[in-house]
């Protein structure tokens, strides 16, 4: 079973089509991997695709970085 | 063969005047086609009738577009039984006619909430769907009054303005998506909204149309088929006039 930090790099890598290598837990979507406004609205669909939940606007606003994204999957997972 | 052959189309507003008509047109181009309607049951399943005739697949969906939990569950139907939305018509429109010193706050909301909020909630419900597809059309009915005003629609001509300015910032916040958002502009068309005016009223709207004659309801399904299918694959953001030469 893929770890939450691997499936996350995998999303991210697909949607964004960086490398992954680039995909580190301190990357901020739009500063260090390219990403608009309306590239980091996909990329929670996809999470929330992923990982079968539902991430509420408020929540979406929060995630900036790779990081945040994890630890709130994480949060969400129990 | 149509244009539109394995499409799915979602028309609100569809079961009667120029929603019906387009409806239809959509379907003899080949679309299978969600009808949502609001009060007219018997006539929605009668265009459920008339689609499944022209040979292509139809459901009706009751519910208020200015409800969001209503709009959810249209789309949430439609993606359900066709797999995918291609093309969304937004065409549920009402009107509550009064001078602006008449208009009563109730009637100014109803009409706000209907023709703007109504497109606004659709559009948004829908956007998910197509951005995962990498492609779409949303066409969006406006109407003439909204670009040259009407004395007595206050509300009315603000939600339509108001959908001219909605159909070209969705087309700038998805054009990088390959969803493409037109506005449809109708002038005066024969239906049950235009059949109901006076006739000394009528008389002197026919003056004003170069034409010469009050539109058909099809004069504007013809014109959704066209900015649904590929051969508009290079427009977004505008707005047709299809008035008779009202506006120009």
């Amino acid at each position: 079973m893929a770890t939450v930090l691997e499936r996350v790099t995998k999303v991210v890598v697909d949607r964004l089509g960086v490398d992954e290598s680039e995909v580190k837990v301190e990357a901020s979507f739009r500063e260090d991997l390219g990403a608009d406004s309306l590239d980091v609205v996909e990329l929670v669909m996809e999470l929330e695709d992923e990982f079968d939940m539902e991430i509420s606007d408020e929540d979406a606003e929060k995630i900036g970085t790779v990081g945040d994204a994890i630890s709130y999957i994480e949060s969400k997972l129990g | 063969m149509g244009k539109l052959d394995g499409k799915t189309a979602v028309v609100t507003g569809a079961s009667r005047g120029i929603g019906r008509a387009i409806a239809l047109e959509l379907a003899r181009e080949g679309a299978n086609v969600v009808v949502n309607y609001s009060g007219s049951v018997g006539k929605a399943l009668e265009v459920i009738e008339e689609i499944k005739t022209i040979g292509t697949n139809a459901i009706a969906v009751q519910g208020n577009v200015g409800d969001a939990e209503a709009v959810q569950n249209l789309m949430a139907t439609a993606i359900e039984q066709f797999g995918s939305i291609d093309i969304l018509v937004n065409n549920a429109g009402i009107t509550r006619d009064n001078l602006l010193m008449r208009m009563k706050e109730e009637e100014w909301d109803d009409v706000i909430n209907t023709n703007l909020k109504g497109v606004f909630l659709c559009t948004k419900a829908v956007t998910r769907q197509m951005m995962k597809q990498r492609a779409g059309r949303i066409i969006n009915i406006s109407s003439i009054v909204g670009t040259i005003g009407n004395a007595g629609q206050a509300n009315y001509v603000a939600a339509k303005a108001g959908v001219i300015g909605l159909t070209k910032t969705t087309a700038r916040e998805l054009a990088s998506r390959n969803i493409l958002v037109n506005a449809i502009a109708p002038g005066f068309i024969t239906t049950e909204m235009t059949d109901a005016l006076p006739e000394d009223i009528k008389t002197a709207m026919l003056a004003e149309i170069p034409l010469g004659t009050l539109g058909q309801p099809e004069h504007i399904a013809k014109a959704v088929v066209f900015l649904s299918s590929d051969d508009a694959s290079y427009m977004t953001g505008q707005t047709l006039h299809i008035d008779g030469g009202m506006y120009m």
